[in-house]
């Protein structure tokens, strides 16, 4: 085959670019994947300082604490799962309302009205020395609410 | 004189006196090039003040707003003309393809002028984020939101265009960077082409004619250029005098405001999303518009018409007949979907991608594809006809759905009626 100069010129730009291209896109991309792997621990205070059937806002971690009437904990984010709006809290149903598009949830996070379509997501507890620990760094998405969700002192 | 040479870099030295008539073109092309100039200059201006990162953005603004002379006057300037060039883009679009000048040589200038539409789409979007107030930061949110829904990629996707997890300074900086110097330097790039194409198709489309009568450009086509130029720019400075561009409080993550709409022009996709499963308001019909859009000059037509409104009288009736039925139909859906269709709630055993995905897709396409029938009938139409009709149908949902996001939805996106 002969030797084409223009054509090779042209590949070797082409792929020059391409692979810079790929490098924008992972860095783009693990810049966040990065923060998400580091564990990033929310210290929630004592554990015996939150009642049964209590809920209790930390805006700062972005998620709601409840401790239900059994005594498990539930950590949820505060973001809507519909398009990631701050849910508050509506004290009739004692579960959270969407002020950007009405959808409601219920006190397990679960939705009542759309157009959200799937729970609140959950942050992992643990509890070392009485105390709560949240990881806030990993939202887990769940498809409905179930016992073993819960964390127990 | 140096002026009048360089006119006739832009244009050739004679066109059709047809060409020259304002409602051939409604002056739309030229229009946005005159806008893309004014956004520009006053861009250039406004980056002098502006500070890309969260804690400057929005004080760096207001210290605009407050401390400039004519700070507030060139911030309007810069808005109206951003929104006026998302409008003008869809009637531009409209105009060429209802006079029918897209297909054969003109077909590679529609998929450069759809380029360009996505341009407007992104500059528009991007722009908004750099106040960092309450309206920008929320609206960015609720759309990289919107991204996340496409499978599998979805989330990848929104954290490469956030730079992060959520909205916060890597956004701004992604933004700020696009904004101010990427997609200007694209614009640039392609409205060459754009323009270079229409010259190399012979000009604007025009129906065949027996003996066309050419025209010198100097004075007769720039004489209206100049003139439709100065009463958009005397315009403009008048509105800008009184039209405040907002500004509200600085944006606070920890507080969503009631209710948070998407940017006007992207309304209608969030429309769309409230009565749609995701997959098919965030990803089949997106994409299948998508192809559509830019297949469209390359169908096989029968009896296309260059340069004919509509392509025949039939054509017409037909445009119009279909506008209507099609804005009517979809916020009669739009309606019912919203106070009494709950195929989710009737039927809680089916998965949602059936209750809220095809059953509302099959109330659509089934009546609005039964009415094409009956046009194609009526009219015993070609298919020319009847894919302006169908493009038609799907311009007018989106408008009507943009409309009923924009004006009748309030606190906790209700309907007001
Ligand atoms: C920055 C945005 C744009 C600018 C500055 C621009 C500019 C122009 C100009 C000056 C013309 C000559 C005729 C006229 O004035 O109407 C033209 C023609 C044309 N434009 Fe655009 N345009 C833009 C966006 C678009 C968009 C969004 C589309 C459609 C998707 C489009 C498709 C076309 C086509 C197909 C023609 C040829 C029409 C004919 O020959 O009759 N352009 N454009
Ligand atoms: S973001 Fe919560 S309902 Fe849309």
């Amino acid at each position: 085959m002969k030797f084409n100069r223009r054509k090779f010129i042209t590949r070797l730009l082409v792929l020059v670019a391409s692979i810079e291209a790929i490098f924008i896109v992972k860095n783009g991309v693990s810049k966040s994947q990065h923060n998400s792997s580091k564990k990033e621990l929310f210290n929630a205070g004592k554990a015996d300082a939150f009642e049964p059937n209590g809920l209790y806002p930390f805006t700062t971690g972005k998620f709601y604490l409840k401790r239900f009437p059994d005594g498990g904990f539930l950590a949820m984010s505060v973001k809507c799962t519909h398009l990631g709006c701050v849910v508050n809290i509506n004290n009739k149903t004692r579960g959270f309302n969407c002020p950007c598009h009405a959808s409601q949830f219920n006190a397990f996070g679960e939705v009542i009205a759309s157009p959200a379509t799937r729970p609140l997501d959950i942050f992992p507890i643990t509890i070392e020395k009485g105390e709560i620990l949240v990881d806030i760094a990993k939202p887990i998405k769940r498809t409905s609410f179930e016992k073993s969700q819960l964390t127990y002192v | 004189m140096e002026f009048e040479k360089f006119i006739l870099h832009l244009h050739p030295k004679k066109i059709d006196r047809r060409a020259v008539k304002f409602n051939r073109t409604f002056g739309l092309g030229g229009m946005l090039a005159l806008l893309f100039v004014i956004i520009a200059f006053t861009g250039v201006i406004l980056q002098f003040s502006y500070i890309p990162t969260v804690e400057h953005a929005y004080p760096s603004v207001r210290s605009l707003i407050e401390h400039s002379i004519f700070g507030q006057f060139i911030r309007n300037l810069h808005h109206l003309s951003a929104k006026l060039m998302v409008l003008f883009s869809f009637l531009h679009l409209l105009r060429v393809y209802y006079s029918q000048g897209i297909y054969e040589q003109r077909a590679k200038n529609w998929v450069y002028g759809l380029v360009l539409l996505f341009f407007v789409l992104a500059s528009n979007f991007t722009g908004y984020l750099l106040p960092w107030d309450q309206l920008s930061y929320w609206a960015v949110t609720v759309i990289t939101q919107i991204i996340e829904y496409i499978p599998f990629v979805g989330h990848h996707l929104a954290n490469m265009v956030r730079g992060s997890e959520e909205v916060d300074g890597n956004t701004l900086i992604n933004f700020y960077t696009l904004h101010t110097s990427i997609l200007p330097l694209l614009f640039v790039i392609f409205m060459s082409m754009h323009f270079w194409l229409v010259r190399k198709a012979g000009g604007i489309a025009l129906p065949k004619a027996e003996k066309s009568e050419k025209v010198d450009v100097v004075p007769n086509l720039v004489w209206v250029e100049i003139m439709v130029g100065s009463i958009l720019i005397a315009s403009l400075f008048l509105v800008a005098a009184f039209y405040e561009a907002p500004l509200l409080e600085q944006a606070n993550p920890l507080k969503s405001p009631n209710p948070s709409k998407a940017p006007w022009y992207f309304l209608g996709a969030q429309e769309l999303l409230l009565h749609l499963h995701p997959i098919f308001s965030a990803l089949i019909a997106p994409i299948g518009l998508f192809v559509f859009l830019f297949r469209l000059p390359y169908f096989k037509y029968i009896d296309l018409n260059v340069g004919v409104w509509f392509n025949s009288p039939a054509g017409k009736t037909m445009t119009i007949q279909s506008a209507i039925v099609s804005f009517i139909f979809t916020f009669v859906l739009v309606y019912l979907l919203d106070h009494y269709l709950h195929f989710d709630t009737w039927f809680k055993t089916m998965p949602s991608v059936v209750t809220t995905g095809v059953i509302p897709m099959v109330l659509y396409v089934l009546p609005l594809g039964g009415f094409l029938l009956f046009l194609k009938k009526k009219y015993s139409a070609t298919n020319t006809e009847v894919i302006m009709a169908s493009t038609t149908i799907l311009l007018a949902s989106y408008v009507c759905m943009t409309l009923i996001a924009l004006l009748l939805r309030a606190e906790g996106m209700q309907l007001i009626f």
